[in-house]
């Protein structure tokens, strides 16, 4: 063994191949935890972007939920103080829940009425919700950090016996995907339903048809208008969950612009993963990795010239690689990710002419 | 089968008027059309057809007026409701969408389902399939639509607008994009769909189809319906006039050509299209000053391609391309419009003009970088004015004044304005690609005389046309093209519309008329 | 023309520009008021419909009320003149410059290592020196996604987004690593030294104010009367005209973007030479979409991001004197920031509520800038 990993190069790939093999039953919860709210997000850039409406406002939307939920379940629990139901749940925190995703649908109906209705830039529009989202979160978090109100707890994760979690080889894999809390278990079936819908569905075939020739789908009967409104509210849905996973299960508190880039590393995700929900899910997790992999060299270095290596390397890589992948997908060095062709036009159902 | 005259009318539309901020597009239109009719509306480009039956199929709200349905006034509101009512429609613009499949297109907006969510598509393509064959066309449903030739995409569009069970059948100029051999099965089809007791409405401009194919024949002129006739009771002089309004003269004299030697010189050049394929292939062709040399073809030939090379806006990457005896196989478009060459692009709107500026802004296009336009890296607006106002009086562009964004003017007005621009200064060759598309009859013939004028001036000029009418009647030499390559030379004066047609249609290779699919890729 | 006539046109041109984002101002104030009065019983305990008047008292009288307020506006303005140039210029080419923000960073950054490294110099040879790092390190910035729009069609949008995230990572390593101070408690560079801009009036007038104030009828110059200005302009209506009419869209797509990225980083440069002195990981991290609003708000008109800074300067200098009076935090300003920016984009309802007929020159570059997201590059 030794000798292998003292081979130039190679040796390298195989010791890293090893410290990974040792290291990711350790750190797979944490890049799934990490990956939640980022394939959310992504769900919610591809419920607009298939219909033909970019989203850069993702971020706002899932900052504006964060908070809402926060807030609203902090403030329910101290009406209804009930103690935790199965996986944590108590009315409070599905107040919170519902409200957050209320506050991500609103925000999805301005992104909506101004991209569809006003037919203004769409890209304007996602910045507006993302600066607004920004500042009134900051405001009212100072306005009310002045009373500091008890957190109102959180979502617990699904236990399942240590027998199954303790497994060899899959038990890691079902202790991060099964052994999770309630918003991120609906992560993973809002991937699959999505995925199956956008191919086989009526919905999904509609979808892309007006995500590519809304007005070859007007031309058949199809309503352009109302089923882009439709995918952006229902977007918001996602980028609600997403925001209240952060504050009401993987974590119970709220600081200012804590969404931190997620938002947008989830749009990134949904261009590398070719604006299907699995490849996003595929993407999302891969950039989630890369956050492991510098807590795990953290943690635990590997040893040997693999270690003087990887500690050499700056922590701040890991958490720019992410944003470096995309960039050079774009630039469609590893395949190109080709985009619904009407996306980011608005669509005029009465046009002058002949 | 010859329709029942006095049978009541299965659709009828009653004084539509419909107005758009500056002009009526419709004013007053009434129209009966039976079932088992093939009803044509004829008329200019901008006449008011294609905003008429757009009223019809819920595009577009009329201001006024009222449609019926065997008696009964019905409302129309959106493409929704149309369908609902049984009126079909082929846009004048393909509405396909290119990534799905030939059974998704088909069945869009009307799904057959297998349960409250899922899409049966197993039931669709079998009906696709035999829909299909009953035409004696062979369909593959689950082909991507992007992938099918031009022809066959018009096929698809006809088979999606009967799936619905139609009634009344709208067809927007659907032989713009055919050759003539296409037109003719195109035709069949439309004289089985009557005999089966489809009303049909076929738009068109070309007088001799409508001659062919209606047997009512409405005229519309500028938003009014200005006549009615029967094809026996009418011919092509008395409809064209009808149509524009005064005697016109169908064809515009050519006369006769006196080529010099060659100006262009295209040496087997190979050339991609923006994925990369090569579309064309090995071309080779001269064009001799004095002399108008035109390409037919259908559209996706590699015409585009072709003219791109020639104007520099894509290389070859093999053969060369020579100007009055200089190689230009790599020189760029300010290269070749300093060497003396003019294009009107295809798309004028893309290529030609900045909408949003000025109509002197836009005519500086090529030269506002040196003077007397400019001084070093300083704009000489003056000039540029003074410039402007010559060449809009010269070329009688319509327009208000200098400084009115070029967006404000008609079509005609905007080629106008590319042609000041383009047939302006030391000319040798113009490069027309398309010139009159969607223009006027006014237009038309003006920019046909201008081209002439060039042409008996010495200029070479290499005329690219999806029109074959316009090909026929401006050029001395024609090359026809088919899958990228030039399948023949033939003289202008000698060329008739089947000879060409056919070569169009076949390459000259084959005698069937039944089209290949042709691979575009994916 | 006489001087007098040309003056009355320029008036009723200037009128006829300025009237819809003045009205969505004073609509933005008005929902923002609104805002307050909702949000009045968190300040104090209970409703206090007068709030608004006192905190738009409080912040008027902040940034105009003294000389050092109105120095304070100005000094605010600076760093949005030229960033906001930065993203206006980028509009006119039909690019959505998200980035300056990045851009502004890595030339604040690149600024500060010059600056250290020339700490012991003349102030002669650090500050012309210091600031010319910030516009290199800021035009690199621009440079790449310039590039990668022109040769592989990549989004400006996206990857400038993703650069503003690579940004923060590249200065967080810096402050923390190679230019972290010798004695410093958290991470934060040394004191500049001799590259800090001098102070030339009221109490933090710097140099740089002097900068962004012959930026802006340069950047004019450039965009209406020089002929690269043509060619940016009809690049950005029209890049397919562009190329058919000779120019060459992917070189002044590249040329935009890392001219863009240089005022960005000049901006980010004479913010951190200029104010803070220091450069940590916490930089000022707002201006770069602060920017976005003020090109907006000016139409990527030169003269009107003039203004729009000044007004954002303006809210921003007059915060602290809100907080102070009207105990609302100065977060307040992001959200009046992004009102009156929400009410400008919906400007067709301004325009029906107040019977204004449209409104001059329209942005009719940005038509192309989230249309050519569906990936129709140039070229």
């Amino acid at each position: 063994m030794d000798a292998l990993f003292d081979i130039p190069i190679i040796g390298l790939v195989v010791q890293f191949a090893v410290y990974l093999f040792d290291q990711f039953p350790i750190v797979a919860p944490i890049i799934a935890a990490a990956a939640v709210p980022i394939v959310l997000g992504a769900l919610c850039g591809f419920m607009n972007e298939r219909s033909g409406v970019v989203n850069i406002g993702i971020e706002g939307m899932m900052l504006l939920a964060a908070f809402t939920a926060w807030w609203t379940a902090s403030l329910s629990a101290q009406l209804i103080p009930t103690g935790p139901g199965p996986l944590g749940i108590t009315p409070a925190l599905l107040i919170g829940l519902a409200c957050g995703i209320g506050a991500a649908c609103l925000a999805s109906l301005l992104h909506a009425w101004l991209s569809i209705s006003v037919r203004a830039d769409q890209i304007i529009s996602g910045t507006i919700i993302n600066i607004f989202a920004f500042g009134i979160t900051g405001y009212l978090n100072l306005l009310i950090s002045q009373q500091a109100p008890p957190a109102a707890g959180q979502f617990s994760k699904f236990l399942l016996p240590g027998s199954i979690t303790q497994l060899p080889v899959v038990g890691f894999l079902v202790k991060s995907f099964v052994s999770v809390g309630p918003i991120a278990m609906t992560m993973l079936i809002g991937v699959i339903v999505l995925q199956v819908l956008l191919f086989r569905s009526r919905w999904g075939l509609r979808t892309r048809a007006v995500g590519e020739h809304p007005r070859a789908a007007e031309t058949v009967g199809i309503d352009v208008v109302r089923l882009r409104y439709r995918n952006v509210i229902l977007g918001g849905v996602f980028a609600g969950l997403a925001g209240a996973y952060l504050t009401i299960e993987f974590g119970n508190a709220f600081q200012s612009g804590m969404t931190n880039g997620r938002g947008f590393i989830a749009l990134a995700a949904l261009i590398f993963g070719r604006w299907t929900p699995i490849g996003a899910f595929g993407a999302a997790f891969l950039f989630a990795a890369s956050v492991g992999l510098e807590r795990s060299i953290r943690i635990a270095p590997p040893t040997g010239s693999l270690g003087e290596l990887l500690t050499a390397v700056p922590g701040q890589f890991y958490g720019a690689l992410p944003y470096l992948i995309t960039i050079v997908v774009l630039a469609g060095v590893v395949g190109r990710s080709i985009p619904p062709k009407a996306v980011g036009l608005p669509y005029e159902r009465e046009k002058t002419g002949g | 089968m010859t329709p029942e005259l006095h049978s009541p009318a299965l659709l009828e539309m009653r004084g539509i008027t419909k107005r758009y901020p500056g002009v009526v597009a419709n004013d007053g239109i009434s129209l009966q059309i039976r079932a088992g009719e093939i009803h044509a509306l004829l008329g200019e480009n901008g006449a008011g057809k294609t905003t008429l039956m757009n009223v019809l199929y819920g595009l577009a709200a009329p201001d006024e007026g009222e449609i019926l349905m065997e008696g009964q006034t019905i409302k129309i509101a959106s493409p929704h409701d149309a369908i609902e009512r049984g009126i079909s429609m082929v846009h004048q613009h393909f509405m396909l969408v290119p990534v799905l499949s030939v059974a998704d297109n088909i069945l869009l907006g009307d799904e057959p389902m297998k349960n409250l969510v899922f899409v049966d598509r197993s039931v669709a393509s079998a009906r696709i399939r035999e829909l299909g064959a009953s035409f004696g066309w062979e369909i593959d449903p689950d082909r991507p639509v992007g992938q099918l030739s031009v022809g066959w995409q018009q096929r698809v569009e006809i088979l999606k607008a009967i799936y619905r069970n139609a009634k009344v059948l709208v067809l927007d100029e659907p032989t713009a994009v055919l050759t003539p051999q296409e037109t003719k099965e195109i035709f069949g089809v439309l004289r089985r769909l009557k005999a089966e007791g489809y009303a049909i409405i076929f738009i068109s401009h070309k007088l001799y189809e409508v001659l062919e194919i209606a047997d009512t024949i409405t005229v519309i002129r500028r938003g009014k319906v200005v006549g009615s006739r029967q094809p026996a009771a009418t011919n092509e002089d008395d409809l064209a006039e009808l149509m524009v309004g005064r005697e016109v003269e169908l064809t515009v004299d050519r006369g006769e050509s006196h080529p010099a030697g060659s100006m262009l010189e295209v040496e087997g050049i190979f050339v991609n299209d923006d994925r990369g394929r090569e579309v064309v292939h090995d071309v080779t062709f001269e064009v001799r000053a004095g002399e108008i040399f035109g390409i037919a073809g259908v559209a996706g030939n590699g015409q585009d391609e072709l003219v791109g090379a020639v104007t520099g806006l894509r290389r070859a990457h093999r053969g060369t391309i020579r100007l009055g005896g200089d190689d230009v196989t790599r020189a760029d478009p300010r290269r070749l419009h300093k060497m003396g060459v003019g294009f009107v692009p295809g798309d004028r709107q893309r290529f030609g003009l900045v909408l949003s500026f000025p109509l002197s802004d836009n005519l500086v296009l090529n030269d506002y970088y040196h003077p007397p336009y400019a001084r070093g890296l300083v704009r000489d607006d003056d000039a540029i004015l003074r410039g402007a106002e010559a060449a809009i009086a010269r070329y009688d562009v319509r327009t208000p004044s200098a400084t009115v964004p070029s967006q404000t003017l008609s079509g005609g007005n905007q080629q106008k304005l590319i042609v000041a621009r383009e047939f302006e200064g030391d000319v040798r060759l113009l490069v027309l690609d398309q010139p009159t598309r969607g223009l006027d009859v006014g237009s038309i013939e003006f920019i046909h005389r201008q081209a002439i004028a060039r042409r008996d001036t010495g200029v070479a000029i290499l005329l690219v046309s999806a029109e074959l009418d316009e090909v026929l009647e401006l050029s001395d030499r024609i090359g026809v093209m088919y899958r990228g390559r030039i399948v023949e030379i033939l003289d202008g004066r000698s060329a008739s519309r089947e000879e060409v047609g056919l070569l169009m249609a076949t390459g000259g290779r084959s005698s069937g008329i039944q089209q290949q699919i042709v691979e575009t890729g994916s | 023309m006489t001087a007098q006539t040309r003056v009355l046109a320029a008036w009723q041109r200037g009128r006829a520009v300025a009237l819809v984002p003045a009205l969505s101002i004073a609509v933005a104030l008005l929902i923002g008021a609104m805002i307050m009065i909702l949000s009045s019983p968190l300040v104090s305990g209970e409703f206090n419909p007068t709030l608004p008047v006192t905190a738009y008292q409080a912040m008027l009288s902040g940034a105009f009320g003294s000389f050092d307020g109105v120095v304070r506006t100005l000094v605010n303005a600076t760093p949005l003149v030229l960033a906001g140039l930065a993203v206006g210029i980028g509009f006119k080419a039909g690019l959505f410059n998200i980035g300056a923000q990045g851009q502004f960073l890595i030339g604040a950054l690149t600024a500060a290592a010059a600056g250290l490294a020339l700490n012991e110099a003349s102030p002669f040879v650090a500050i012309p020196l210091a600031l010319l790092a910030g516009m290199l390190g800021g035009l690199l910035w621009g440079f790449v996604p310039g590039a990668l729009k022109a040769y592989t069609g990549a989004h400006e949008v996206v990857v400038t987004i993703m650069l503003n995230y690579v940004a923060l990572a590249v200065l967080s390593w810096a402050i923390s690593g190679p230019l972290r101070g010798q004695n410093v408690t958290f991470a934060r560079t040394d004191d500049l030294v001799a590259a800090s801009l001098p102070i030339f009036l009221g109490r933090d007038g710097h140099i740089g104010l002097l900068i962004a104030a012959v930026s802006v009828p340069l950047a004019s110059w450039l965009l209406y009367r020089s002929t690269i200005g043509f060619e940016i302009r009809t690049t950005g209506a029209n890049p397919d005209a562009a190329r058919y009419a000779g120019m060459h869209p992917r070189n002044l797509i590249i040329f935009t973007m890392s001219l863009c990225g240089l005022l960005a980083g000049l901006a980010g440069a004479s913010q951190l030479l200029g104010e803070v002195g220091y450069m940590t990981a916490s930089f000022s991290t707002t201006v770069g979409f602060d920017a976005i609003a003020v090109a907006l708000l000016g139409r990527a008109h030169p003269v009107g991001i003039l203004f729009g800074a000044l007004l954002f300067g303006a809210m921003q200098a007059g915060s602290g004197n809100m907080q102070i009076l009207a105990g609302l935090p100065v977060q307040m300003v992001g959200v009046l920031q992004a009102t009156i920016l929400l009410v400008l984009t919906a400007e067709v309802v301004i325009r029906r509520i107040f019977r204004v007929q449209a409104s001059g020159p329209e942005l009719v570059e940005l038509a192309s800038v989230s249309a050519s997201y569906g990936g129709k590059g140039t070229g």
